[in-house]
């Protein structure tokens, strides 16, 4: 469990510079060479003293490691260190000097304190402009000692939101199914990760199949498709206590199920007699409302920030396309003409754009603006799938299965440019990845 | 019900279609014989009467087999169905599962309501031919469980299925 009362800023948020001169990075830069150069040696310690995840002189090196990680993984920086740089003294923390660190157009230092044992630890992280020798942003967190990658990731969120202007994202989590054994007798587990695949933790002991993962807005539970007792039903997984309980009860088959932005509503399909639609449901139970009423496939779906939408899909057409209507199922409406079909909508939870699954030939991960115009592919494997939304509505994450007799699916980030892509690293294959809300 | 009546009118539109589309995969059963027969009384020393063995030793096929994207019993189709109803009929208290399954190139949740489509096809086609529907129960594993492994037309052929299984 994690203890996110134990995460408070402790420092005000000080800007020191004039906006006009500084440096920024465009996220929307596809040129594929944005690439900030950035400093970041080991945070130093006041006092080496021992805490359950290692010494505070550890902590400052993996610290420094991680936040480096974040900001290279993101695709817009090129950050070096911590190795191969030189020890920082904690007087340099707030007075760098700056030309000791010529080639580098950012600079990130830090610290972490501790009182010692199992009291919390301090982390501070400090921003620097080197051109204009500037201060740019400095933050302070405090954590459990086991908590330290989260100081490092909201750290790395600091510095990315003060370079880019975005959204942070980099402190949030992932739910995904763990794939392992052959592709005709898959064992398919529910499991939880950091957004960089950190802390990761199986849930599920893979004897029945579990799909479609997905977290709720407060992490403290998860959606998910469960295959136990030999039906098809979602369950919600209670983090904290471990157990879970059906969403609802029907001897029909229930399965895609979504989460409203406030985590109040459920949203799930339900085939009855073979006809799948889409109903929802409180999520403390009761009676399931119908949304959807037609003869074809309507499944999945996904909420508008503000609640009052969803994007669905549906072949009433003949085949899978993208649909709007309004949160009570009213006046549903096509929006996807681009050509080939279209799967798995997921709506930005910045409002502004749909990623979805395109189908043309193969499978590919594409956004378009709500109204079906605008669309981009971002993707080009054999089949990419399902994608879904960083924190911040710019970085999206799916799954790439390769053809062939091994079939594997792994997960696989890429950025609104479609320049920066990467596969993240999971202790085995993987799917059905769930971006969680930045954590609170 | 809505959903019968159309999956009968689909089958019986399909019925007159059938001829120009050839759909089975390479691999297949011995086609089962044109017009119906009583199923064979299992043999003193076959498998024990109802089970999963008597099942697959006294029909033509346990499965039928879909186009892409489809969800249509055609002729074919039909023929392994009034096997297995006959099978069903000499077995009163026999009890099936009706599997539904889709290819691999398909989004994850489209292809459960996909299999969920041609589980119920077969099924309301066996209880058009008398089965008492609550023998038979719907499970659909969309491409979670293929038999064949390849990446191609062929192994899709034989993944796109509905296949009735004994509940012992």
């Amino acid at each position: 469990m994690n203890h996110f009362s134990t995460l408070t800023a402790f420092f005000a948020l000080m800007i020191a510079a004039p906006a006009s001169a500084q440096l920024s990075v465009d996220v929307t830069d596809d040129s594929g060479s944005a690439s900030l150069k950035i400093a970041v040696p080991r945070l130093p310690t006041s006092q080496d003293v021992a805490t359950p995840a290692g010494s505070t002189a550890e902590l400052g090196d993996k610290i420094a490691q991680v936040v480096a990680d974040d900001l290279k993984n993101s695709g817009l920086f090129a950050p070096s260190g911590p190795s191969g740089m030189r020890a920082v003294s904690m007087e340099e923390v707030t007075t760098p000097r700056f030309d000791s660190w010529s080639g580098f157009e950012a600079l990130v230092h830090g610290f972490v304190r501790s009182a010692g044992g199992d009291s919390n630890i301090t982390v501070g992280c400090y921003l620097y402009d080197t051109a204009l020798k500037t201060e740019m942003t400095r933050q302070g967190y405090v954590v459990a000692p086991r908590d330290w990658r989260r100081a490092a990731h909201k750290c790395a969120d600091a510095i990315y939101a003060r370079l880019t202007g975005e959204s942070p994202f980099f402190d949030s989590r992932i739910a995904y199914i763990a794939e392992s054994g052959p592709k005709d007798a898959r064992i398919k587990r529910l499991a939880i990760m950091d957004s960089d695949g950190a802390n990761h933790r199986f849930i599920t002991n893979g004897q029945s199949i579990a799909l479609t993962p997905r977290f709720s807005p407060d992490y403290r539970s998860i959606l998910y498709v469960s295959y136990i007792g030999k039906r098809v039903r979602i369950f919600v997984y209670d983090i904290g206590t471990g157990k879970q309980r059906l969403v609802t009860e029907s001897t029909n088959a229930t399965f895609a199920p979504r989460w409203s932005p406030d985590g109040r509503t459920i949203l799930f399909s339900m085939a009855v007699a073979g006809n799948t639609d889409i109903y929802r449901v409180s999520a403390q139970g009761g009676v399931p409302v119908r949304l959807t009423n037609t003869p074809g496939i309507d499944v999945g779906g996904s909420y508008s920030p503000d609640g009052s939408k969803i994007v669905f899909e549906s072949d009433r057409s003949g085949s899978q396309q993208l649909y709007v209507m309004g949160a009570d199922g009213s006046n549903p409406y096509r929006i996807s003409y681009g050509g080939g079909r279209y799967a798995t909508p997921e709506w930005s939870p910045r409002g502004d754009l749909i990623a979805c699954t395109k189908i043309a030939g193969d499978f590919h991960i594409a956004v378009m603006t709500p109204d079906g115009k605008n669309e981009r592919i971002l993707t080009d494997g054999w089949q990419d799938e399902a994608p879904t939304w960083s924190p911040n509505g710019r970085v999206l994450q799916f799954f790439r299965t390769s053809a062939g007799r091994s079939g594997i699916s792994q997960v696989w980030q890429v950025d609104l440019t479609g320049v920066n892509q990467r596969r993240l690293p999971t202790p085995l294959s993987g799917s059905d990845p769930a971006w969680g809300p930045l954590l609170p | 019900m809505p959903t019968l009546t159309r999956s009968l009118m689909i089958a019986s539109a399909v019925i007159a279609l059938s001829a120009c589309a050839k759909k089975t995969p390479e691999e297949l059963p011995p086609p089962p014989a044109e017009t119906a027969q009583p199923a064979p009384a299992p043999a003193p020393t076959g498998p024990v009467k109802g089970s999963q063995e008597d099942f697959l030793a006294s029909v033509s096929s346990d499965r039928i087999y879909f186009d892409t994207d489809k969800y249509d019993v055609d002729a074919e189709d039909q023929s392994t169905l009034r096997s297995q109803a006959q099978w069903l009929a000499a077995n009163p208290t026999a009890r099936v599962t009706v599997e539904g399954h889709a290819d691999e190139r398909g989004t994850r949740e489209y292809n459960l309501a996909l299999g969920e489509r041609r589980s119920n096809a077969a099924k309301n086609y066996l209880a058009s031919l008398g089965v008492d529907s609550s023998r038979i129960t719907t499970i659909s594993y969309g491409k979670e469980r293929p038999v064949a492994l390849g990446s191609d037309e062929q192994a899709w052929a034989q993944n796109r299925r509905a296949v009735t299984v004994t509940v012992q």
